[in-house]
């Protein structure tokens, strides 16, 4: 498969112990329809089992759905461990109930684009097909 | 009427019937000519639906009661038979609905401070929100449990913790309900425990504790062990309450997370009272004489956008729960037929956009549950959709209801709405389609093999994903999301943070806990757990014993996972 055609690949998680997983559950069946490979973590991930699934299913994006309150730990944590992994090149970004000042400092940290309630999923599309294009390795170097 | 009827001649009796068919044709007529004038007539640009996707009639008149049940048999009076219009006989004329805001927060210091303001407050009654690693059964020292402590509820890790939560509460007095399922037994243990200390013992105690995991697995996903030894579990406190603890409700059987995760109202309806009929079975299927423990079950619904279509659901459970427990369980004892629901308005709803629209939303969803008949009532605060509530929009919210109960005269009479054409035929409707969903349920083997293959878990994300293009689409309109927005959408107002430094002393607290106790009675108790579970006795009074003995909540849950093992979740989206 030539590299304009390949399908990006994401990887939806729910971390910590939060089980409210309608947001995770509809975003990757938008994913889906939207031409996305989607791989769904299932619940109560920690950051390293989300970290594993990145590395071993080799995707572009990791979208966490974080509603808890337990985000400003379990952001960087994933981040922290993409890195360590050689995953520098993927892109951490998510939604939930995070307030404003809080987006800001993770991007700070190198979180991408935090998604709060009401955002039009669409708006979650276009953002990862943008980044897709500016940031994509050519596939085989 | 019949007395009447019984006194005129038969003439007249004739005259009377002969008299209503013609107003029936000549109602016939008339909408037959109303329909007409109206065929062509312009409507708005919307769909005509409910929330759930219920077509809407224009109008409703007396034919569309033509082919209802009679009056006593459809409705009957409040605190009788099938309960239509409500669980009791004088309803709000007698007390009013329990006003209780579900609460918890960082340590139970903070939360045991929150609760005494509450009551001063005139709030009268309390409900305990957990953290999500005590919902979860970890302690807050557990690896598991990193930057959850105290964030979202409240940490409660072992009987220390109740004891604080409490302290200066009469447990006698104040009723509490407490929201946990996976480990729910544990923490009733605690709080009994807990009560104990106070000089309460456990007849004493009135409240609810929540305890229904198959809503656990169908919506909110907050579990430990898998269905069989949970459902096991759960009718050990049926048979324990039964006999030590006679005023408390031992399960709140949860429609309200079910329609959170994505739910339509029929869906809500169905799911929970096939639940309720599912522990009703287990609970007979033990032994246990179904009024012995029946009357203590009680609910838990959510009350979403669509006004009149809550109000009738209310009315619909109340009905087929009644049936139900008559007809096919064999409960002889009214107490068994009557259904009790707590309410809480939809957090779903809330906006993160303008949100004090959301106090609007929330005055509103009060109201249908009022009018629905509700026991007791959580009113959302404005500001959940950004973090917990701050203490002042949790004022404006237990406000709300209080304005609802003293000023607009909603319940000075029972179930006002009843006789209206529109909510009966409502009523009915959403009675039948929970019947064609109980039929569905036993298609796929019951509701435990439906967990298994995540029936449910997808037909609550169906509804869920429908919603999301319904509201994306514009198709249905939300205030100051997707219309009515005027760049005043991002308000800064102040939300409530729970400071990380709670997580570093709740954990210290644990370490001088494991220090202090006596380390033999916590051995000693949590073997003779595991065994219990093994052998099949009743695990409350080990569980009560492991309390005592100050066992952690993680220690309690893992002496019976040795046995039971934990759940593991089918995966899919």
């Amino acid at each position: 498969m030539s590299e304009t055609d390949r399908k990006i690949r994401v990887l939806v998680a729910k971390p910590g112990l939060d089980g409210h997983d309608r947001g995770a559950k509809v975003i990757a069946s938008v994913f889906r329809d939207a031409g996305f490979e989607v791989i769904y973590t299932g619940l109560h991930q920690t950051p390293e089992m989300i970290v594993s699934a990145a590395v071993q299913e080799d995707v572009d994006v990791v979208a966490m759905s974080v509603l808890s309150g337990a985000h400003m730990t379990l952001f960087p944590r994933v981040r922290e461990l993409l890195d360590a992994e050689g995953a520098d090149h993927v892109l951490l970004t998510g939604g939930g109930i995070i307030p404003e000042d809080d987006m800001k400092e993770l991007e700070k940290k190198g979180v991408g684009r935090l998604f709060g309630p009401g955002t039009p999923t669409t708006e979650a599309v276009r953002y990862i097909r943008e980044w897709f294009e500016e940031n994509r390795q050519p596939e085989g170097v | 009427m019949s007395t009447i009827e019984r006194e005129v001649p038969t003439e007249s009796l004739k005259e009377k019937l002969r008299k209503k068919e013609e107003e029936v044709d000549a109602l016939r007529r008339e909408l037959a000519r109303w329909q007409a004038e109206h065929r062509d007539a312009p409507t708005r640009d919307t769909s005509f639906t409910s929330v759930s996707g219920r077509e809407v009639e224009p109008l409703y008149t007396p034919l569309d009661r033509e082919d209802a049940p009679g009056y006593l048999e459809g409705q009957g009076l409040p605190g009788r038979y099938p309960f239509t219009r409500g669980p009791y006989g004088t309803m709000y004329r007698t007390r009013l609905w329990t006003m209780r805001q579900f609460a918890g927060f960082a340590t139970a210091r903070e939360t045991n401070e929150r609760y005494h303001y509450l009551l001063r407050n005139g709030q009268t009654g309390l409900s305990v929100a957990f953290d999500f690693p005590t919902l979860m059964g970890y302690d807050s020292d557990h690896p598991r449990s990193l930057g959850e402590v105290g964030v979202c509820g409240v940490a409660i890790s072992s009987l220390a913790d109740m004891e604080t939560l409490f302290d200066g509460i009469p447990l006698d007095q104040v009723s509490v309900s407490m929201t946990i399922n996976g480990p729910a037994i544990i923490l009733f243990c605690f709080y009994v425990a807990a009560a104990e200390k106070q000089g309460v013992s456990s007849d004493q105690l009135r409240g609810t504790v929540q305890n229904d995991i198959l809503k656990e697995y169908q919506a909110q996903h907050a579990w430990v062990f898998p269905p069989e030894p949970a459902l096991r579990a759960i009718v050990d406190m049926f048979e324990w309450c039964s006999e030590h603890a006679p005023l408390y409700n031992p399960i709140s059987i949860s429609g309200y997370h079910i329609r959170e995760a994505g739910a339509t109202a029929s869906q809500e309806l169905a799911f929970t009272l096939r639940n309720g009929f599912e522990y009703v079975e287990r609970g007979i299927e033990r032994g246990l004489d179904v009024d012995s423990f029946a009357p203590r079950l009680s609910f838990f619904f959510d009350i979403h956008n669509d006004f009149f279509e809550e109000v009738a659901k209310l009315r619909a459970a109340r009905r087929i729960w009644a049936r139900h427990m008559k007809e096919a369980y064999g409960a002889r004892n009214p107490a068994s037929w009557r259904l009790r629901t707590h309410c809480q308005t939809a957090g779903v709803t809330l906006t993160a956009q303008q949100p004090e629209n959301n106090i609007v939303r929330v005055a509103y969803q009060a109201m249908a549950a009022v009018l629905g008949g509700t026991q007791s009532l959580h009113t959302n605060s404005m500001d959940e959709t950004l973090a917990l509530p701050t203490e002042k929009s949790v004022r404006v919210a237990l406000r709300t209801q209080q304005v609802l109960a003293h000023e607009t005269g909603v319940p000075n009479t029972i179930d006002p709405l009843a006789g209206s054409y529109y909510v009966e035929t409502l009523t009915d409707e959403l009675e039948a389609e929970a019947q064609g969903l109980f039929r569905e349920i036993d298609e796929i083997g019951g509701v435990v093999p439906g967990i298994e293959a995540g029936w449910f878990q997808k037909e609550i994300a169906h509804s869920a994903l429908r919603q999301q293009e319904e509201m994306e689409s514009g198709q249905r309109v939300i205030v100051g999301v997707n219309e009515f927005t005027d760049g005043s959408e991002e308000v800064a107002i102040d939300t409530l943070r729970i400071d990380p430094e709670v997580e570093e002393r709740q954990r210290d607290q644990m370490a001088r806990l494991r220090e202090e106790r006596d380390s033999a009675a916590v051995e000693r108790t949590l073997d003779a757990l595991t065994e219990a579970a093994r052998s099949g006795e009743n695990l409350v009074p080990r569980i009560l014993d492991c309390a005592r003995a100050y066992c952690t909540l993680y220690e309690i849950r893992h002496a019976m996972e040795k046995e039971f093992g934990s759940y593991k979740e089918p995966v899919f989206f």
